[in-house]
């Protein structure tokens, strides 16, 4: 086992019934990697952080963590894990449910207390430990949860859509929390269907689709390869038809987005010196022109499309 | 020597979940209803107006509430959990789904024991005495946890309704209560009824609360002991065996 891995994935499959959820995946995490899981609804993504947090069983292959066979008591042990869709005890108290988790994880109570209570603050919660969570709003619930999986510091931490849903503050917020933690050394597996999440946190991101990942690559170099979907931004100061943009020479398609539309080209800086030639010769301002690189998103909206072709 | 260390470390956190359950599911509406309130209405309604003695009411009244208490717990857990998406969470912790079991038995069990003090308190101060009390406690341990495994079994069918779960055990609690002894002794019952009797857990601790306290035992009080055991071996390996396959399917 290479000591650089922290997750090892290998042909890692199941069913639901007939239904082929997660399609004989295989991939690494290295230590220390802030790894996105990217994938559309139903993908594949949480049946997958399921396995590999030793919730449901692979039906084949299987998975490591930091060496353990996921699903085993060491590897929950070394594992934090905040679930899609979970909530602490609405009955008890965010510090109760904070020390419920430590004791389940076996972790000293003096640590436990200290860690607790140096968590809640990081997280703004300090001051409402004893208020019952059934008080808490979503936001306070999530950070709450995040604090949670992290009470017995673990050396890898799986977030399923940990931001899903939430207000910008505590969104914010967590997004900070994983940056420093990551910075001190964490490994960290986050699934999210937001791209921009995924292009600031990840080191690396994983597209699943169908079941089955269709591309592993660095944010920036996923993006950068979907040549296809460079465009340009333009807005004039008069109403232009859509189909007259379409015709003029390195335009592919027209989005209109609001005031704007967005022509995509193989060739942006050719369109640039068309569409200003073209506002010239028909007596129109050009109001804004912006050249924009493919987004993360285009990548994902690509890939998961050319995999829906072939699928 | 490391397996005995885990199978220690996992009943620490047996016990654990066992205080989690107690902290939250000892308020709840169904467990104080079909737990309390339940089994008192119907001791009542089949004893008042009836001459009836004391010492024939009390063990009746002991195994009805300890059986009822005992019963009320365990099986709404983890249907409960699973509702309030709680359940995954633990389920990702270092803990097996047998450590999860045991852990919700035990607070069943102690909520067993802990009201079933009272009808005994009861009777000690309307005058009856227990003969062997070394035995009646042991008899009353063994078959609190014997009905808290019981009440474990019925939450296996991976429903997330509580009251789905309530209902199942309503079905078969009640008719355990009347072929048990507890309205009827034993020794009064037709052949055929006594036959039906012996497939109930109820029917040996009450025999064993009459032995103790009517001095009139049907059965020999190893025989109830060894049944009851044998009938908490076989609701504990149901209840791990078969949680093992649906408990993943309630996420």
């Amino acid at each position: 086992m290479d000591n650089d891995v922290a997750i090892q994935v290998v042909n890692l499959t199941k069913y639901y019934g007939e239904l082929l959820a997660v399609d004989h995946i295989s991939f690494t995490v290295r230590r220390r990697e802030l790894f996105g899981f990217l994938g559309p609804n139903g993908a594949g993504k949480t049946t997958t952080v399921r396995m590999l947090t030793g919730v449901i069983k692979a039906d084949e292959g299987g998975a490591s963590i930091l060496g353990y066979r996921a699903g085993s008591l060491k590897a929950k042990q070394v594992a934090g894990v905040v679930p899609e869709i979970a909530n602490a005890y609405a009955d008890l108290s965010g510090w109760n449910n904070l020390m419920l988790m430590s004791e389940l994880y076996g972790i000293p109570a003096s640590e436990a207390r200290q860690r607790g209570a140096s968590l809640l603050q990081d997280m703004g919660l300090f001051p409402r430990k004893n208020d019952a969570v059934k008080a808490y709003s979503k936001g306070m619930k999530q950070r709450l949860i995040l604090c949670m999986a992290l009470v017995s510091d673990p050396e890898v931490l799986f977030l399923d859509e940990p931001t899903s849903g939430l207000d910008v503050q505590s969104a914010r917020l967590i997004k900070d929390l994983l940056q420093g933690l990551n910075a001190k050394g964490k490994t960290i597996f986050l699934t999210t269907h937001d791209m921009d999440e995924a292009n600031q946190l990840c080191d690396r991101v994983a597209i699943i689709n169908k079941g089955r990942i269709v591309a592993i690559d660095a944010p920036e170099k996923l993006r950068m390869a979907t040549s296809a979907t460079h465009s340009v931004e333009v807005s004039f100061d008069n109403v232009v038809s859509p189909e007259v943009l379409v015709n003029i020479p390195g335009v592919n398609t027209v989005k209109k987005l609001g005031d704007k539309y967005r022509l995509y080209t193989a060739n942006p800086g050719e369109l640039v010196v068309s569409l200003v030639n073209y506002s010239s010769s028909h007596g129109l301002k050009v109001i804004s022109l912006n050249i924009l690189e493919p987004s993360l998103e285009d990548a994902f909206v690509a890939l998961t499309e050319k995999e829906a072709k072939h699928g | 020597m490391a397996d005995m260390a885990i199978i220690l470390q996992q009943a620490q956190r047996s016990l654990v979940i066992a205080r989690k359950d107690i902290r939250i599911y000892y308020s709840k509406g169904p467990v104080v209803i079909f737990g309390i309130l339940f089994p008192v209405f119907l001791f009542l309604s089949f004893t008042i107006g009836r001459q009836l003695a004391v010492d024939f009411m009390i063990p009746g009244l002991v195994g009805m509430i300890l059986f009822f208490t005992a019963t009320s717990i365990s099986p709404i857990v983890v249907p409960w959990e699973a509702q309030a998406r709680t359940l995954e969470r633990l389920m990702s912790c270092p803990v097996r789904i047998e450590t999860i079991i045991i852990g919700d038995i035990l607070a069943s069990f102690a909520f067993g024991v802990g009201i079933s003090v009272l009808p005994i308190i009861l009777g000690l101060f309307l005058g009856v005495t227990i003969s062997n009390s070394v035995i009646f406690a042991l008899a009353l341990i063994l078959a609190a946890f014997c009905f808290a495994s019981l009440g474990n079994v019925f939450s296996i069918p991976p429903t997330n309704m509580p009251s789905t779960v309530n209902m199942i055990s309503s079905v078969v609690k009640f008719p355990v209560v009347f072929i048990s002894g507890i309205f009827i002794p034993l020794d009064q019952l037709p052949a055929w009824g006594q036959a039906i009797a012996y497939i109930s857990p109820l029917t040996y601790f009450t025999d064993i609360a009459r032995g103790c306290i009517q001095g009139r035992a049907h059965l020999p009080v190893a025989v109830d002991l060894l049944v009851l055991l044998a009938f908490t071996a076989l609701f504990l390996v149901v209840a791990m065996k078969l949680h093992q396959k649906t408990m993943p399917r309630r996420i």
